[in-house]
Parts: structure tokens; C-alpha cells; sequence
């Protein structure tokens, strides 16, 4: 068990565990799950944004929608090859993801409707993926803290955009406006849902902070992000859509309603707006390519016989 | 699923000029020219780089976390290879 205890004494001291040290199993496979979910959230969450570069109203817009839309590509990328270093095979998470057997954040089964869900995208979905995002740079796992840290640095483009675009807006029509308002009702509380059930649900959160793989529960981190958006807000001219979020002078934060947590789980479970839409447009995303993939491979395989 | 899996190449790049390439992640490409690329646009998309080296991973030969202590004892016991080991005059300059 000296393996085991040393482990833990590199856990418990903070420092990171690398790929070919010994871990225990669960360690491993909550790391895999957790990381391939990631991988395909940025994966998916292409398909929302990417809806709107072909429509995006100016051409400043369109190329800042463009390097965003790249970004998660990357991010996706970063966050396979960390899982990888696991043990995990890169077509089997592609299989898992195509094939529906793996889940990604349930936000992005939401539509785009108005170019104004792009501006809350980047301002509320973005802004709650880093306070989710900023501590995992701390995670206990080397190679995920690290893809973290990039991911991070180029994630704030992304919610300052957003911010930027929305503001634009409300100093626009009224029906710009009204655009603004109406997106922020309908991504507000899906936003919310993002940091997952409330903790006295949460199945592994108590075993993924004993490991540091989180650093925060679910409903520590929702709190933190209310409390950060409220005054954003304000800023912006907009009403989040709960009547009960109120300042709370003895907890000194955001006091905010009840989520529909039967909405949350009916979502993930794959009855959302567009469950199916995404995981098939990906799959013949993935389909398509096929013979790009088979023909370099080809191509190479030609060159080192060659050579 | 499509079978035909890229190899799997590790990425090192040099932030600018007069340091050394450092490791920043691995990606999946059918051969080194398209890693290259790949490289290029995945790790440097705001300038991160002045240079990339790609490898594959499978050759890659590392030393075993197992056997960290034993491989790395024989430096353990070198104290007179710092320079702290040597006691000079404190008005001995430029030493």
C-alpha cells in the first residue's frame, strides 16, 4: 500500500499527480469521465455559436465569432489530449460522444434564437464555465490543470465579447433591446444549472474534493457566480428573471429562487430543445471527415513506404 | 466509426527567443508536416510561439515514476557539486 499512501501525500501536499504515477482506479475513471464531459461540452458547444457566423451583422462580429467558435474547438482538443494521457482512446471518446453514451453540458441543447444569445452566451455561459473553470486550474491531476490554465487565459476574450456585444445592443433600438431581455430570460436559469444538482445530490462531489479534483461544490460555485452577475446586470440595464433574488446582509450574498431541477434532469436525460439535433449534426460532422482522415492516413502510409 | 486512428505526437514550443521549447500538449495527426500544422494552430492561436518542435509520442523514451527514488539517488549524495558546499571569506569579492 505504498503506493497508495503516496498518493495521498502528493494530494494532500498540494502538488500534482502525473500521468505514469500510480493512482487508484476510481481516481482514474472519475478524471476520465470528467474530462471527456469537458472535452465534449467544447466540442458541442460549437453548434450554437456557430449557427450565427454566417449571419453575424458585421464583419467584425463575424471574425470575433469565428476565432470564439476556434477557441472551443481548441479547448475540446486540449481536454482530449489530457484524458489521453489517462489511458482514454481518442476514437472511443468520439464513439461515446457520436453514439450518445456520454454526456456533454446540458446548456448547449438550448437554440440560439437572436443574434442577442450569442452576447449571452459569451456574458452568462461563458462567465459560469469560469467559475466553474478557475479552480480546476488547481486540480490535483497535472495534465487537466494544466489544459485548464490555457483554456482560461482565452476564456475571457470570450465573456468580454459577449459583454461588449450586449452592450452595443442596449444602446441600440428598442427592438435591440427587447432582443437583449428576452435572451437573457431564457439563458438565465439554464445558466444556473450548469454547476450541476445541489450538493446534497451531487453523487461524487464528496469523493472529488477528497481527491482534489474539485475544489468547490456545485452550490458554492453557482453562489459565486449569482453574486458576480447581479451587478453585471444592473450595469447592463437588464432584470435577471427571479423575483426572489434579493441582497442578503447577514450571508453577505444573492439570496435566489428555486431551480426547476426536474427541467435540469428531463435536459440531461436527452429531452431537451435540441438533444438530438446536436449529437447527430456532430456525428455526420464526424461522418463527412471520414474520408479527409482515411486519405491522409493513406497519404502517409504511402510516403514512409517511400522513404 | 472510422478505424484509421492518427498516430499520437507531442508538442514543444519555444515562447520567443533565447528559451528553450517547453512541452505544452499532445494532438493526433497522420504524419510530422501535419502535426506541424496542427501544432501551429492549435498551441499558438495569440502568438504563444517563434518555433515548434513535434514528436511522436511513441518515441519518447522516460524515465519510470517507480523507480524515482533509485534513479535519481546517485545526485542525493553530492552535496560538492553546489556551490554552498564551499566555505569562502565573505571579503573575497567577486566569488
Amino acid at each position: 500500500m505504498d503506493l497508495e499512501r503516496e498518493f495521498e501525500r502528493v494530494v494532500a501536499a498540494d502538488h500534482r499527480i502525473e500521468p505514469r504515477d500510480w493512482m487508484p482506479e476510481g481516481y482514474r475513471k472519475t478524471l476520465v469521465r470528467q474530462i471527456a464531459q469537458h472535452a465534449h461540452s467544447e466540442i458541442i458547444g460549437m453548434q450554437p455559436e456557430g449557427d450565427w457566423i454566417s449571419r453575424a451583422p458585421s464583419l467584425r462580429r463575424k471574425a470575433i465569432l469565428l476565432a470564439k467558435v476556434q477557441d472551443e474547438a481548441g479547448h475540446g482538443l486540449y481536454l482530449y489530449a489530457a484524458a489521453e494521457t489517462l489511458g482514454a482512446d481518442r476514437d472511443d471518446l468520439t464513439a461515446r460522444l457520436v453514439e450518445g453514451r456520454q454526456k456533454y453540458s446540458s446548456i448547449f441543447n438550448y437554440p440560439t434564437l437572436t443574434f442577442a444569445d450569442v452576447g449571452v452566451i459569451g456574458w452568462l455561459v461563458d462567465g459560469a464555465a469560469i467559475c466553474n473553470q478557475v479552480p480546476l486550474c488547481r486540480t490535483s491531476y497535472g495534465p487537466y490543470a494544466r489544459a485548464m490554465i490555457r483554456i482560461c487565459k482565452e476564456e475571457s476574450f470570450h465573456q468580454r465579447q459577449g459583454y461588449e456585444l450586449l452592450m452595443t445592443m442596449m444602446r441600440g433600438t428598442r427592438a435591440q433591446r427587447d432582443m437583449v431581455r428576452d435572451a437573457v430570460d431564457r439563458w438565465w436559469w439554464p445558466a444556473l444549472m450548469m454547476f450541476g444538482p445541489p450538493d446534497e445530490e451531487s453523487a461524487n462531489t464528496e469523493r472529488s474534493l477528497a481527491w482534489r479534483i474539485k475544489r468547490h461544490t456545485n452550490d458554492e460555485l453557482r453562489q459565486r457566480f449569482v453574486d458576480m452577475s447581479v451587478p453585471q446586470a444592473e450595469k447592463l440595464g437588464v432584470t435577471l428573471p427571479d423575483p426572489k433574488l434579493a441582497w442578503n446582509a447577514e450571508r453577505g450574498h444573492y439570496d435566489f429562487g428555486e431551480i426547476d431541477w426536474a427541467e435540469f434532469w428531463r435536459v440531461v436525460k436527452g429531452d431537451g430543445p435540441c438533444n438530438a439535433q446536436r449529437v447527430a449534426h456532430r456525428r455526420e460532422a464526424h461522418e463527412d471527415g471520414a474520408w479527409v482522415r482515411e486519405a491522409a492516413a493513406a497519404y502517409a502510409a504511402m510516403r514512409e513506404r517511400a522513404a | 466509426m472510422s478505424g484509421s486512428s492518427w498516430p499520437l505526437y507531442e508538442v514543444f514550443v519555444r515562447g520567443k527567443r533565447g528559451l528553450n521549447h517547453v512541452h505544452v500538449g499532445s494532438l493526433h495527426a497522420p504524419d510530422d508536416e501535419m502535426a506541424l500544422r496542427n501544432a501551429r494552430d492549435l498551441y499558438t492561436r495569440r502568438n504563444e510561439g517563434v518555433s515548434i518542435w513535434v514528436v511522436r509520442a511513441s518515441a519518447i523514451t522516460a524515465s519510470s515514476p517507480d523507480e524515482k527514488d533509485p534513479f535519481f539517488a546517485p545526485s542525493g549524495d553530492k552535496v560538492y557539486r553546489h556551490p554552498t558546499f564551499y566555505d569562502i571569506p565573505e571579503d573575497v569579492p567577486h566569488l
